[in-house]
């Protein structure tokens, strides 16, 4: 960029870094604090992790929470990648705006109205064809599928537009059928968009509480809703603990995929370069 | 969609392996309507049709059964379709002063916090487009990063620092600037500094998008015929990026005027917003009519704020 950042945007940057990151920090810090109070420092102890790792039920939360968002990631990335083609390739089709609008709307809807709605849909199918019996991993992955879909299909047809159809076109003239361009050609080309669309996925899965709390059935216990279950009462060290342990996880998780992208980036930017270079 | 030869000769192995060649053709030659028809068929299903469910309990009314509502549509003996529909519900919540005003207080609180993250927000977003090519993408991924730790601890962790023995007062009864400490937790305050900076990152984002994209010699033009910084901001940045200050403000907006667990946890009792009203009234398995028909009402107060990030999603895609 040509102008130079003002002082009074890099103070506002810096207090912004504050503002996200100090809060993060001291729930780390305070998860290894001793005291049974939360803010009254007691020393340095791992006294709430090894709570944690005792108590069977976090477990099957977490076990729970990973397999709901494994399904629903894979899922909401094959439905999400067609609805992306759909829109972006497809040119216009019969009720094109009202599919538009459903891929769309999820993005922002209130999560109690989803909710809700998903509920009283299960209920009355329940009603109506007996399925499903009792509501809780089913119910919450098809749930979470419904809006990690549109997510999904955001990032694929920002992809979809940014990378152009030449490849394809050229495919189609040298006489491939369109179904073996889609595969051939668009699907690998899709692949990085794919991948983040996947871990996206992933996290809103793990990260719903209020949609995963309607539709869940007696015993069925999502890690959000053991987590809200607990400090709706207070604060609770071992939550602190947990929380840790959680944002190390993320963090890792994040950094790693970032730092992949980025060799790609920088291996196609090499690429690119070379090939106008050859020309 | 396709005819399976079915010649009685054939053996079952042949017949199996033409109609597994019938079943690939048609494939090849109906997949458009395919990868239209799944991802359609499941959001009619699953995010359209529901709604529609919502709307039928909303107009139905209260009974001792399970599911708590009168059947809408019920066939009496000698077979005629009996629709009761009743708009008591909404005559209720909408005459009702603790609905009434949990709605208007709702919206009052997700406005504001909307207009915090845009004037808190719009600097940081235009701080990371004016960074050097180095930093641009780290400070980018610093302000992601929160984003992709989960939102309900991102709450509690206000919940430590905000609470009487939290961390904030500890530290400013240790400085001696107060004696007693400062009730934050459970008041609005805390309701909107939860929701700011929860929401921040969507506000961030669709602005960052915006601005990536302005055509800095505008900029330089402005400065060329002498005007200065804050005239050239306000009379051609500002202007510029209205497109990214409404998707960012409707990204917050819409689903902070619903939000159930930030005035849940932050707000105790003590601040009323429409998405508790709405989660409590269920969970406690109460009034389900006035439950559904308090979220149409609320679907309805939104409507024209979704239609609008819609058109502005579309119109934004097609630009592309």
């Amino acid at each position: 960029m040509y102008h130079k950042r003002s002082r009074f945007l890099t103070i506002m940057l810096c207090l912004g870094l504050a503002f996200f990151y100090i809060p993060l920090l001291l729930l780390v810090i305070y998860s290894f604090n001793h005291s049974k109070l939360v803010p009254v420092w007691g020393g340095w102890s791992l006294r709430w992790y090894k709570v944690l790792f005792e108590s069977p039920d976090v477990w099957n939360a977490v076990a729970l929470s990973l397999r709901i968002a494994f399904v629903n990631a894979t899922f909401a990335t094959m439905l999400g990648t067609l609805a992306a083609l759909a829109m972006v390739r497809f040119g216009r089709f019969k009720g094109r705006t009202l599919f538009g609008g459903m891929l769309v709307a999820p993005l922002v809807m209130p999560e109690v109205i989803t909710g809700l709605s998903l509920l009283v849909f299960f209920i009355s199918l329940q009603e109506v064809i007996g399925w499903p019996a009792e509501r809780g991993f089913t119910t919450i992955t098809i749930a979470h599928i419904t809006f990690s879909m549109a997510f999904v299909a955001v990032t694929v047809q920002a992809r979809l537009t940014g990378m152009g159809q030449d490849l394809e076109e050229a495919a189609a003239d040298l006489g491939a059928k369109p179904f073996k361009v889609l595969t051939a050609i668009t699907i690998p080309r899709l692949a990085p968009a794919l991948v983040s669309s996947w871990l996206l996925a992933f996290t809103l899965s793990l990260d719903d509480l209020v949609i995963a709390s309607f539709v869940t059935g007696p015993g069925a216990n999502t890690l959000p809703i053991l987590i809200f279950s607990r400090i709706r009462l207070g604060l609770r060290p071992d939550i602190n603990a947990l929380a840790t342990i959680i944002i190390l996880v993320v963090a890792l998780c994040v950094a790693i995929v970032a730092l992949i992208m980025y060799r790609q980036h920088k291996r196609d930017l090499l690429d690119q370069q070379l090939a106008e270079r050859a020309e | 969609m396709t005819d399976i030869p079915n010649a009685p000769a054939q053996s079952d192995a042949s017949r199996d392996l033409s109609f597994f060649k019938s079943l690939t053709k048609s494939l090849q030659n109906n997949w458009r309507k395919i990868v239209i028809l799944i991802p359609f068929v499941w959001l009619l299903l699953f995010f359209l049709f529901p709604f529609f469910i919502v709307a039928k309990i909303s107009v139905a009314e209260l009974a001792i059964a399970s599911p708590p509502f009168t059947k809408l549509i019920e066939w009496t003996d000698t077979g005629i379709m009996n629709i009761r529909i009743v708009f008591d519900n909404f005559i209720y919540i909408l005459t009702d002063s603790l609905y009434f005003d949990t709605y208007v207080n709702s919206l009052r609180i997700s406005v504001l916090s909307t207009l915090l993250c845009l004037l808190f927000g719009y600097p940081i977003a235009y701080g990371i487009v004016r960074s050097g090519p180095v930093m641009k993408p780290l400070l980018l991924f610093a302000v992601i990063l929160p984003f992709w730790t989960s939102f309900l601890l991102r709450v509690y962790a206000w919940m430590g620092l905000l609470a009487d023995q939290g961390t904030i007062n500890n530290l400013l009864i240790s400085l001696g600037i107060i004696d007693e400490p400062i009730r934050m937790l459970y008041t609005e305050f805390a309701v909107f500094v939860g929701i700011v900076y929860t929401y921040m990152p969507f506000m961030i984002l669709p602005l960052y998008a915006n601005m990536e994209k302005l055509d800095t010699s505008l900029n330089e033009a402005a400065a060329d015929l002498g005007s200065r910084p804050t005239n050239t901001f306000f009379k051609v940045t500002l202007p510029l990026t209205i497109p990214g200050i409404v998707a960012g403000s409707l990204l917050v907006f819409i689903p902070a005027t619903g939000e159930y667990v930030i005035p849940d946890l932050l707000g105790g009792g003590n601040v009323q917003m429409i998405g508790r009203v709405l989660f409590n009234e269920f969970s406690r398995n109460t009034d389900w009519p006035v439950a559904a028909a308090v979220a149409i009402v609320l679907l309805f107060l939104l409507v024209v704020p979704i239609l609008v990030f819609q058109y502005y999603q579309g119109k934004e895609a097609e630009e592309r």
